[in-house]
């Protein structure tokens, strides 16, 4: 039998904001433990929370960025249970009003609906020693947004794509920044499967544990197979939660359906519910800025690109700010591209080349005054020092030999020591003439024009 | 003179005039618990060199011949509220060993107006009660009858005022915590309109319902405190901002032509007959003195007791789960985190606490949450609607506060059921966010046992509700009969 796979994500996300979900605390990861504390996210006695504002505006621009529907009326309420992360015992979350509704991510043209995303604090981290275990609360009440992805992926390679597509979006937005490895981005993923035509889900299973965009592909496409095979031996599926384990590349049962918590979720008493005015909407909308896909389809209409290099590109908010304008300043965005995808992108923050160096450079290249072999010389010193193309052409004095006299010179020199591949070329091998032409461009010393040196040969040679 | 029965207006001109200082005052009251507290026990924590020491810092700056409205008044505090540097159990044991490392905003707010900070009275664990018997310190006496329970769950601010064994002390009331302790004791509470003092710092019981009010020996000294502690806290989002009026320039306007709603509901068979008597004496009072009655009907007051003990459980189970062992208080180790959660919870929280932890867990859970809590809150709706039609036809609604006087110890204290039915009168007020005072309005013959006058107002309402009281009290002498200890 066929099986397709059914697949939603549940995406938390840590915001970008300077202090915690509902005290005055600053969320910057990697202070000593216990000192980004107070007795408001410790949990003490009579505390009470209070918003943060800047929380609330950050989760409208997500939801707006990805098309939600962003509730005028929205309202807070307590999830109860019991871990010792968890300062009260409780956390403060929003369960039936959420502030956004709806909305969707394109991947590959395919659209992911977007459930909801609704705010609520983080909770702190537990560290197990030999004989006990502790507990850091720095990151307890640090703004989380929770965004609940429809039912709609259908593939390890999807889940991929539109949990790339969401880092993006929020990256772009600077809601947050999303990096997996520092838990600003979590990912629990539901995963069951059905026979292909079957309307009705299968038997849904909950995945935690993944810490990087690629560990969610490889465990929901483990899932997926454990659940196929499971089924195939006629076994029948349960609800439940699994663990990934990444080192083994399994996933293993956390806990079954009937160990599933009751919430007892109710209304939170010390907090008003959240009234989003038309003008707030107004101003947060002036902060969307342009989003990956659009951007993506910018580069390919306005500079010709092929989709592949606008995407690659796109993925780093940085990078594709840098590129478009290089590319404005530049009348070969295509060569701006290839250059910024082989030499720049991979050691993008430790480059002091400013777009318009990188736009002069390849205007040097394509009028001639340097050679392709040349210009990676000049790039590595403006890569390092910042000085501008020609300014390091000029001093070091690389103008490229395009003048036919004495390059006429450096050919017939060339054929005269080596009467070897003259013969080849003669005898028709006509990769011959490519060693000639090497022999020139040393005799030049790399400056000589590759394509002058080349008709050079052509018409000496053929005239023999 | 005996500076301990005086009260904050009376003690202010002295110590505004120089006649005495802070530290005889603070000495006077130190004295006089020293003499009757033994008996009494109000209060769980004291710390005189403290107290004294904070006396003579406004000596010192001579701030108690300034405006400030409480400087130089010691203020007993209800073991609820947190006090920089002072215990805060809430009379449980789960909390025993906290050292509270902030101030609640009422203490900011006492401190800012020149307030010395005495020490901790007695209440029912957690504010859950109406006898203080709850207590996991032991149980706090009645000034009038030592054999009696002082009421609940604020019954050691009561009884400490009651005594003289403070001039004014915080409380909180949640279905009546302050108002009938107050009645019990022969001293004024009053309960403030839900969002009108902050509550950040009180440790909750049901946030929905707490809140934070004075018990005083006149109804000009309630008017004062509510003065220093009533206004928006942006430390608690359920507070209102808006401006708070001078509740002194409201006392002393008589009650010509106000309208006082009796609810037919109230006056009910199961009243004490002499408690129905005193209160018909002081409504008769009140026409006298210019009022008019007119019968009002508040129908859905039967469900009160049952919407109360399902919404107030539910809050407090969510609450109360922050006391676990983990970060402060009572920690009782187990084999791993689960049996040491057991183990702190079950030794920490006494049989009343427990009691509606579970009751209320039971009400929120899956399956039951539409039929209980849910319920209980559309109830809830229904009663404030009944207020809010009643105050259109009355500016204040007057009732007995409790429904019978000071009981014996242990009298009820076997029966929760009997109990919850203490605060029959008090309840409504909390569940609609209303405000409403109890003040002394008589005495039951034998033994002698103070009766409570309940004067309830709308939202905001406090300035009518001080009038009021302020001129039944004006024409009685009731607030000056003080109890033989």
């Amino acid at each position: 039998m066929n099986y397709e796979a059914v697949i939603g994500l549940e995406v938390h996300v840590q915001l970008k904001t300077r202090s915690k979900m509902f005290c005055g605390c600053g969320t910057e990861s990697g202070a000593e433990p216990n000192t980004r504390v107070c007795p408001v996210c410790l949990g003490y006695p009579g505390v009470m929370p209070v918003i943060n504002a800047e929380a609330v505006r950050k989760t409208i621009l997500a939801g707006l960025m990805i098309g939600s529907q962003i509730a005028p009326f929205s309202k807070w309420d307590r999830k109860n249970y019991f871990y010792p992360d968890m300062p009260k015992n409780y956390q403060i979350s929003q369960y039936d009003l959420p502030l956004c509704v709806g909305g969707a991510v394109i991947i590959n043209g395919k659209r992911i609906g977007v459930t909801r995303i609704h705010l609520e604090e983080d909770v702190a981290k537990s560290f197990h020693f030999a004989t006990s275990s502790g507990v850091d609360f720095n990151r307890a009440g640090t703004p989380l947004m929770e965004c609940v992805s429809e039912p709609d992926l259908r593939s390890p390679d999807e889940a991929f794509a539109y949990l790339t597509a969401l880092k993006e979006i929020f990256i772009s937005g600077g809601v947050s920044d999303c990096d997996m490895e520092k838990g600003q981005l979590r990912c629990d993923c539901n995963v069951s499967v059905r026979p292909v035509g079957q309307q009705a889900f299968g038997e849904k299973i909950e995945i935690k544990n993944m810490n990087s965009i690629s560990g969610v592909r490889r465990a929901v496409a483990y899932e997926i197979e454990r659940q196929i095979s499971a089924l195939g031996r006629g076994e029948k599926l349960q609800q439940e939660t699994r663990r990934w384990d990444d080192e083994a590349g399994k996933t293993f049962v956390m806990r079954t359906k009937e160990y599933a918590h009751d919430y007892r979720y109710f209304p939170e008493p010390d907090l008003m519910p959240v009234q989003v005015t038309d003008a707030l909407l107004a101003e947060i909308r002036q902060l969307i800025p342009e989003l990956p896909d659009a951007k993506r389809l910018r580069f390919v209409q306005q500079y010709g690109l092929p989709e592949y290099d606008a995407g690659v590109l796109v993925a780093d908010a940085a990078v594709a700010k840098f590129y478009d304008a290089a590319a404005g300043q530049s009348k070969n965005p295509k060569a701006i591209s290839n250059w910024v995808m082989t030499e720049l992108l991979s050691k993008f923050a430790e480059s002091k080349i400013t777009p318009g160096q990188l736009a002069e450079l390849v205007g040097l290249i394509d009028a001639g005054q340097i050679n392709g072999k040349i210009a990676k010389e000049v790039f590595a010193e403006m890569f390092g020092t910042g000085k501008s193309p020609a300014a390091i052409v000029q001093v070091r004095g690389l103008v490229q030999v395009s003048d036919t006299g004495a390059l006429e010179a450096f050919v017939d020199q060339a054929i005269a020591a080596n009467p070897k591949s003259v013969a080849d070329f003669q005898a028709g091998n006509p990769a011959a003439i490519n060693f000639l032409k090497g022999q020139v461009m040393k005799l030049s010393k790399g400056k000589a024009n590759p394509q002058v040196v080349g008709e050079i040969l052509q018409r000496k040679l053929a005239a023999r | 003179m005996s500076l301990h029965t005086l009260t904050i207006h009376e003690l202010r001109a002295k110590l505004r005039a120089g006649e005495v200082s802070a530290r005889q005052v603070t000495q006077a009251i130190l004295q006089r618990i020293e003499a009757v507290d033994g008996r009494l026990k109000s209060y769980l924590w004291l710390n005189p060199d403290d107290a004294l020491a904070q006396a003579d810092a406004i000596d010192q700056a001579g701030s108690a011949k300034g405006g400030k409205l409480l400087a130089g008044v010691p203020v007993a505090i209800k073991d609820v509220i947190n006090v920089t540097g002072q215990p805060c159990t809430c009379a449980s044991k789960i909390l025993q060993g906290y050292v509270a490392p902030y101030d609640a905003t009422v203490i900011h707010q006492l401190r800012e107006a020149g307030a010395i900070l005495l020490g901790r009275t007695n209440m029912d664990e957690f504010a859950m009660g109406s006898s203080t018997e709850n207590s996991s310190w032991g149980t706090t006496r009645n000034p009038w009858d030592l054999e009696r329970i002082p009421g609940g769950s604020s019954g050691g601010s009561a009884a400490a005022v009651g005594a003289d064994a403070a001039i004014v002390a915080l409380g909180s009331d949640t279905g009546g915590s302050i108002r009938q302790p107050a009645a019990l004791c022969g001293c004024v509470g009053l309960k403030p309109t839900y969002g009108l003092v902050s509550r950040y710092g009180l440790v909750a019981f049901a946030s929905s319902l707490d809140q934070i009010g004075p018990f005083t020996k006149d109804v000009t000294d309630a008017a004062l405190m509510l003065q220093v502690l009533a206004g928006h806290d942006p430390r608690d989002s359920t507070s209102v901002p808006q401006a708070v009026p001078d509740y002194a320039a409201i006392l002393g306007r008589g009650v010509k032509g106000i309208r006082i709603g009796l609810p037919k509901e109230y006056f009910i068979a199961g009243l004490d007959r002499e408690i129905e008597a005193a209160v018909r004496a002081a409504i008769q009072k009140l026409v006298e003195l210019g009022a008019e009655v007119v019968e009002i009907s508040l129908p859905h007051t039967e469900y009160a007791v049952a919407v109360y003990y399902l919404v107030a459980t539910a809050e407090a189970s969510a609450n109360l789960a922050r006391f676990d062992g983990v970060r402060y208080g009572l920690r009782v180790p187990g084999g791993d985190v689960i049996e040491t959660y057991g183990k702190t919870r079950g030794q920490g929280f006494g049989p009343e606490v427990k009691r509606r932890i579970i009751l209320g867990t039971y009400a929120l859970s899956a399956g039951y949450y539409d039929a209980y809590y849910l319920r209980a809150q559309k109830v809830r709706t229904l009663i404030r609607r009944d207020f809010e039609q009643a105050f259109q036809k009355c500016d204040v609604i007057v009732t007995p506060t409790s429904p019978e006087p000071a009981f014996k110890l242990g009298e009820k204290s076997g029966d929760p059921l009997k109990m919850y039915l203490s605060d029959i009168f008090t309840i409504s007020c909390n569940l609609a966010g209303n405000c409403g005072i109890s003040i002394p309005c008589g005495f039951t013959k034998d033994p002698q046992l103070p009766v409570g006058l309940q004067i309830l107002g709308p939202a905001f309402g406090e300035e009518r509700v001080l009038q009021v009281a302020h001129a039944y009290e004006s024409a009685t002498n009731w607030s000056k009969v003080r109890p033989r200890l």
